[in-house]
């Protein structure tokens, strides 16, 4: 708790991460927040924006190869802002990589995830990785919500360790969900859209 | 008097002023929201609300003394550094300019400060921060708009670290009889009282009287009627205040002139900074007033001025 605290101060002071909930309300429903990623801070931005209530419930997913090798990384990840590990490199996968994610739908509890898959040191996301599709698939109860992050890879870009203090505001839109028989690319490009109208 | 007794006046009379602003506000309020509500009366609302805080915060911190004023500026700073740079444009080759800027420059200003060493505070930003950041900026091997992207970051560092911490600079400048009592804490009460009452008073006498408008695409809410009728109003008020400084009535008056003054400019040339970087306000972080850069340009155009005019002439 009191590191959650900590992390939420520090984000705060540094990078302000003001929500703005320009096509939605927070809400406690079942949720996905699909986000652009340029920053290590956007986890952690996009989870502060978050009302503290919904913190409790909402996970942000995190590759297990970065996060969990131990250490004070790990210990941020898990008992900062209680991530939600997955396995990135097929080689180390032994069961369906969205497994943790189901259950935890299953759960009640919402994710944050970064369909790019990995960090860009860009303002415009690049194209979306297909996990989002299959998990659109399987979970029509919940609700996809496109956010942006903004300035963040300006703050702390691949490769930096200390963010500069920078504004930034964390844009969630319009809810998305899946039509009936949508192709998966022409969901995905949909679902980056949702992100890219946020700028 | 005393220092706390003078200061127990002031802040009695800042803080009828307040309650008399809140009072005129709610009256305000109740009026608006029979005729539909407006939203010049809810953004005045918000301001006072946001100066019954800021006044708190001057208030504990004077009696959490000279080191606690030294880094409540140098975060007022950051602050507002953070703003100069989140609206100013910069790119990947940036990132160590400014980290060293807000992580080396700005503390080591302040901390010239706390140390009492004044003669390098007075270089140390102009001279070898000036020099220091077009190195560290070349090192990040991008000469895309090289020399454009070094001047803005120079700039704000100015702006909003050098000349913001000619306030609690203050406390360096020796006033025989007056320093001596640790009274440099009311003298810079005393600058952000005109400069702030300033700005107030030339925003209520604008939107009462003004018609004029003194630079219509640089500041449309500046007006010839606002600036004489607050600026004399404030240079009344910092006559008035005499007895918290080391100043004869006379010479408060005319100090506070300048301060006015100055305040003016800053304010005038700030949002002109503000619209060629695209944006009417530099943040959001103080509700009604905008961002911290917008309650500080005036005082870091009329610190430095008021810090030397001081120095040089009540100095012996």
């Amino acid at each position: 708790m009191w590191l959650s605290l900590l992390l939420t101060g520090l984000v705060r002071g540094l990078v302000g991460a003001q929500p703005r909930w320009i096509g939605c309300r927070p809400a406690p429903t079942l949720r996905v927040y699909f986000a652009n990623h340029t920053s290590h801070m956007d986890t952690l931005a996009l989870w502060c924006a978050l009302p503290v209530e919904l913190r409790a419930t909402t996970r942000p997913v995190a590759a297990r190869d970065y996060w969990s090798g131990g250490g004070l990384k790990s210990y941020i990840a898990t008992r900062g802002f209680n991530a939600l590990f997955i396995e990135r490199a097929p080689e180390n996968r032994e069961q369906d990589p969205l497994a943790p994610l189901d259950e935890a739908l299953a759960r009640g509890e919402s994710l944050i995830i970064f369909p790019e898959g990995t960090r860009r040191a860009q303002a415009l996301p690049s194209a979306f990785k297909s996990g989002i599709f299959h998990l659109a698939t399987r979970h029509p109860e919940a609700e996809f919500v496109p956010v942006y992050l903004d300035n963040l890879y300006r703050s702390m870009p691949k490769g930096t360790l200390l963010p500069v203090p920078l504004t930034c505001s964390v844009r969630f839109g319009t809810p998305l969900a899946l039509q009936a028989g949508e192709e998966k690319t022409h969901f995905l490009e949909r679902a980056r859209q949702a992100v890219v109208d946020l700028v | 008097m005393s220092m706390q007794e003078k200061f127990y006046w002031l802040f009695g009379g800042i803080l009828a002023l307040l309650s008399v602003a809140s009072s005129i506000g709610f009256i305000l309020h109740r009026r608006a929201q029979r005729a539909g509500g407006s939203a010049t009366i809810d953004n005045l609302n918000a301001r006072v609300r946001a100066w019954w805080v800021m006044v708190a915060i001057i208030a504990v911190n004077f009696f959490l003394g000279k080191n606690a004023t030294v880094v409540l500026f140098a975060v007022a700073s950051a602050f507002a550094l953070r703003e100069f740079v989140t609206l100013t444009p910069t790119r990947r080759g940036d990132y160590l300019p400014l980290v060293v800027s807000f992580y080396v420059l700005l503390p080591v200003q302040y901390w010239l400060i706390a140390d009492g060493w004044y003669n390098l505070f007075a270089i140390f930003l102009p001279v070898y921060g000036f020099l220091a950041l077009p190195v560290l900026a070349a090192t990040g091997g991008d000469t895309e708009d090289f020399l454009a992207r070094v001047t803005k970051l120079q700039w704000g560092l100015m702006i909003t670290v050098y000349c913001i911490s000619y306030a609690p600079a203050l406390l360096l400048v020796e006033v025989p009889g007056y320093s001596a009592q640790h009274q440099n804490l009311l003298l810079m009460i005393y600058l952000l009282t005109v400069v702030q009452l300033s700005d107030v008073l030339q925003y209520v006498f604008g939107k009462l009287f003004g018609k004029h408008k003194i630079a219509p695409n640089v500041s449309p809410s500046k007006t010839v009627e606002g600036f004489v009728g607050g600026g004399l109003s404030a240079v009344g008020i910092g006559a008035a205040l005499w007895w918290i400084t080391p100043f004869a009535p006379l010479q408060a008056a005319g100090m506070a002139a300048v301060i006015v003054l100055a305040g003016f400019l800053g304010g005038l040339a700030l949002s002109a900074v503000k619209r060629s970087l695209g944006a009417k306000d530099w943040g959001s972080m103080i509700e009604g007033h905008g961002g911290m850069l917008d309650r500080l340009d005036s005082v870091s155009f009329a610190a430095p001025v008021f810090f030397h005019l001081t120095r040089y002439f009540f100095e012996p």
